[in-house]
């Protein structure tokens, strides 16, 4: 059996930085990734990655603390403010690193890292380089993995956690080059396995994003905090749902509607274009649904104004993706964008060093909720989070292992939960049912987008309950998936699905219970954010009836809730 | 549209083959969207790497109508002719279907130290880099390492071992780099039998690139600096000798 002191699953920021970490803390410690870890998530990432710094003009006076409160306050007020200010305060001092190890951030004319502002902060804090922020860092995190001799399993997929007595032990996989299942025995395993923005149609996401860390961990016992709460970018490319980056906005591109109107004004009068996501997703729905879009349900985002010089510069890379899926130069022409599915607050239960409750199974970035995002998240805070949890994940993950030593004889319950994942693909393959997976996918995305999504009400997720929960019924009837082991999509996908399913479950359900607006989740029966009753994150735990749902209360310290406005 | 595949499945076939797929072609429609649409809708068989879908992940390299492509990145409407043909790229071993085997192509990569290397020690802030500092490495970092020009190389094609032109721009974004410091170590590692010097401008990985990086400026330039090295070299030895 292959084992190592910490088992870090996912090839994106977070868990290569929890690797680097874990290694620095003088772990054997290993990566298990889904794809070669450049081509992970992270590195769509565009406009930048919050600290604060104070090196643009007019930034003087930002500190930690300004920006721990911009994030509760954009977080309306959910998140927990011991762990905001864990980020915030650590941000400057990850970013220096990042910069000494090498990303090639955009330069201010001092030569200092150059920062922009972006939603919800009161001072450019964004650092970045250009508009490619997110696969610079991830580059060079990868290259800190290389100079360190970190070993990566590229293309390893993580089915299952194998747990004995209330303790993670390792994973089982699926290598996807040759068709082999195996289990993995480590001391410690981090999660940092992404979001699931693939459970929701029109998302920015990367297509392999199905939420399955999230998943692995729900079924192995693991509750999913605050899943209700799904962000909704505000501009991606009409139909292909591509990012374009908030950084065009920070830069000072315009939203205007169909009557050539920035109509944020009557929404975010003073932040106007640069109000927290949530807000701007909500205005641009309503231009929409009330007439005020263009015909096809879309708004523009138009950067005309802001010159030739600027878009090559500060925002090349969206203007190929215009140039590429749109066939139009945002030089010349307005953009044609609408909100599209772009990021879970919610996530694997953890705290600020990344621990479970399942001991020996620890998670960062995207797949864990903390939670310092609270109900909505600041642009550039997810980047962030990447790097200061993870970091905080493979310390932590360090000091637990230290002094453990391999329990022997243990092999039994590796090989049960292999024996147990190979007969689920075997039944996947022998499964007599007719069910196309492919639609059962399909139509959940859109179930989600339409019934769980910018707005909500009772009605139509109680629709989208009952939905999902006809759709796992469905699956159980799945036509046989194909029994080829080597690099077998239509088996991953068929896997990937049923973890889907539980996980729009989860979100449904929280959204249901949750009878107040509060950031990204409005409701339309409910339209006040209700302090009395629901200054809580929700824990939902699976059962074989679906998840259970119980509450845990909200981290004050300095900053009491008040209205939001902007 | 006709879209024909080349398959093959280590667990049946002695050899690959071509299939064809019916593929509705709608306004927008990329490369991957199709092969997305057979795996979904008319062959779950297939096997193919994808995954940002927007040109940045570098995942979805192929050889699409004889040219090397992202997929993801390639319009349907921009193909001539009522049929796309799919290969893997050329010159790697296959594993399934369109999906090849990268590992020799990651291997390389590990050996031009892939890592900014500094002797000094870090100050408490950022160190500083003009914005002109900056701009000398600003299209070789576009590189995402797919694989393209790897394949499209001729000097690959009959030396193995040759670095190779993405694995050359990735030791040339450190060396161009002004907060590296280990200039002349990584040139070594780059001008040795299997470096620099294999490559005899050819320009098929220009031509390749997805991402409209000029590999054989980055080679030029690290060219050039082999030789200046060489020859202080030489010039040292003449002088002690």
């Amino acid at each position: 059996m292959i084992q190592h002191d910490a088992l870090v699953v996912g090839g994106g920021l977070a868990s290569l930085r929890a690797a680097i970490a874990a290694h620095d803390g003088g772990l054997d410690a290993a990566v298990l990734s889904q794809v070669y870890p450049i081509r992970s998530h992270s590195g769509a990432a565009q406009g930048g990655i919050n600290a604060a710094l104070a090196n643009a003009e007019g930034a003087e006076d930002d500190s930690p603390e300004k920006h721990a409160y911009d994030t509760v306050k954009g977080s309306d007020f959910l998140a927990d403010q011991d762990a905001v200010e864990v980020m915030t305060s650590m941000a400057p001092g990850i970013i220096f690193e990042m910069e000494h190890w090498g990303v090639p951030f955009s330069r201010t004319p001092a030569g200092k890292i150059a920062q922009r502002p972006f939603g919800g902060a009161g001072f450019p804090r964004t650092c970045y380089a250009a508009d490619k922020t997110g696969r610079f860092l991830l580059h060079t995190m990868y290259e800190q993995t290389l100079k360190r001799g970190i070993k990566v399993y590229p293309e390893w997929v993580v089915l299952s956690l194998v747990v004995e007595s209330g303790v993670c032990r390792g994973v089982v996989a699926y290598h996807m080059p040759s068709g082999e299942f195996r289990a993995f025995a480590a001391k410690a395993v981090v999660f940092g396995t992404g979001g699931y923005g693939q459970v929701y149609a029109h998302s920015t996401n990367t297509l392999i994003n199905s939420g399955s860390g999230m998943s692995v961990a729900y079924h192995a016992g693991v509750p999913l905090k605050d899943m209700e709460f799904v962000q909704f970018h505000p501009t991606s490319i009409i139909g292909t749902n591509i990012l374009m980056t908030e950084g065009a906005r920070g830069e000072g591109g315009y939203l205007v509607n169909n009557r050539g109107e920035r109509f944020m004004k009557n929404y975010a009068p003073k932040l106007m274009e640069l109000a927290p996501r949530d807000m701007v997703s909500r205005a641009i729905q309503i231009e929409i649904d009330e007439g005020r879009g263009f015909q096809g349900g879309y708004v523009h985002l138009d950067l005309r104004h802001l010159g030739r010089q600027k878009i090559l510069e500060r925002l090349p890379e969206i203007r190929d993706h215009c140039l590429h899926f749109l066939g139009l130069d945002p030089i010349h022409s307005p953009i044609p964008i609408q909100p599209g599915q772009h990021y879970s607050m919610g996530g694997i239960d953890c705290n600020v060093d990344g621990e479970t409750p399942l001991p020996g199974l620890l998670a960062a970035g995207e797949c864990a909720c903390v939670s310092v995002h609270g109900a909505n998240r600041l642009g550039g805070n997810s980047l962030l989070e990447t790097i200061v949890f993870g970091k905080r994940a493979g310390e932590k993950a360090a000091q637990y292992v230290k002094g453990r030593e391999w329990k022997d004889a243990g092999d039994a319950v590796f090989d049960g939960v292999l024996k147990q994942v190979e007969s689920r693909v075997g039944a996947l393959s022998q499964g007599s049912g007719r069910e196309e997976p492919s639609a059962i996918r399909q139509e959940l995305k859109e179930t989600m987008f339409s019934n769980v999504g910018i707005f909500r009400d009772r009605l139509p997720m109680e629709m989208a309950l009952n939905k999902v929960k006809e759709l796992q019924g469905r699956y159980r009837r799945l036509r046989p998936v194909g029994k080829g082991r080597v690099f077998n999509l239509d088996l991953l996908r068929a896997y990937e699905l049923r973890g889907m399913l539980d996980l729009a479950e989860a979100i449904t359900a929280g959204a249901l219970a949750r009878k107040e607006s509060r950031g990204s989740h409005s409701r339309l029966d409910f339209k006040q954010r209700d302090d009395q009753s629901w200054m809580k994150h929700t824990l939902a735990h699976c059962t074989a009836d679906g998840p259970r749902l119980s509450y845990k209360d909200v981290t004050i310290t300095k900053w009491q809730p008040e209205e939001r406005k902007y | 549209m006709n879209f024909v595949v080349f398959r093959f499945d280590p667990e049946r076939d002695r050899e690959g083959h071509f299939d064809s797929y019916p593929v509705p072609a709608r306004e927008g429609m990329t490369v991957l969207e199709g092969l997305l649409y057979i795996l979904d809708d008319l062959d779950p068989t297939l096997s193919f790497r994808f995954a940002c879908r927007e040109g940045v992940c570098g995942s979805c390299a192929m050889f699409i109508n004889g040219s090397y492509r992202l997929a993801c990145q390639t319009q349907l409407k921009e193909l001539r002719g009522a049929t796309v043909r799919v290969e893997p790229l050329p010159n790697f071993p296959i594993i399934k279907d369109l999906v090849v085997d990268l590992t020799s192509f990651f291997e390389k990569v590990d050996k031009v130290m892939p890592y900014i290397k500094t002797a000094s020690a870090p100050p408490e802030k950022e160190r500083l880099q003009t914005v002109a500092q900056r701009q000398r490495i600003n299209e070789v970092i576009d590189c995402i390492l797919c694989g393209a020009c790897q394949s499209a190389c001729p000097a690959m094609w009959t030396n193995k071992e040759f670095l190779g032109p993405a694995v050359l721009v990735k030791a040339y974004r450190f060396i161009a780099d002004s907060r590296d410091e280990a200039q002349q170590e990584r040139l070594r590692l780059v001008s040795g039998e299997d470096g620099v010097w294999r490559c005899h401008s050819v320009f098929n990985c220009v031509e390749a690139c997805p991402k409209k990086v000029n590999q054989t400026v980055a080679i030029g330039a690290l060219k050039r600096r082999a030789l200046v090295q060489k020859l202080k070299f030489w010039q040292r030895r003449t002088l002690s000798g």
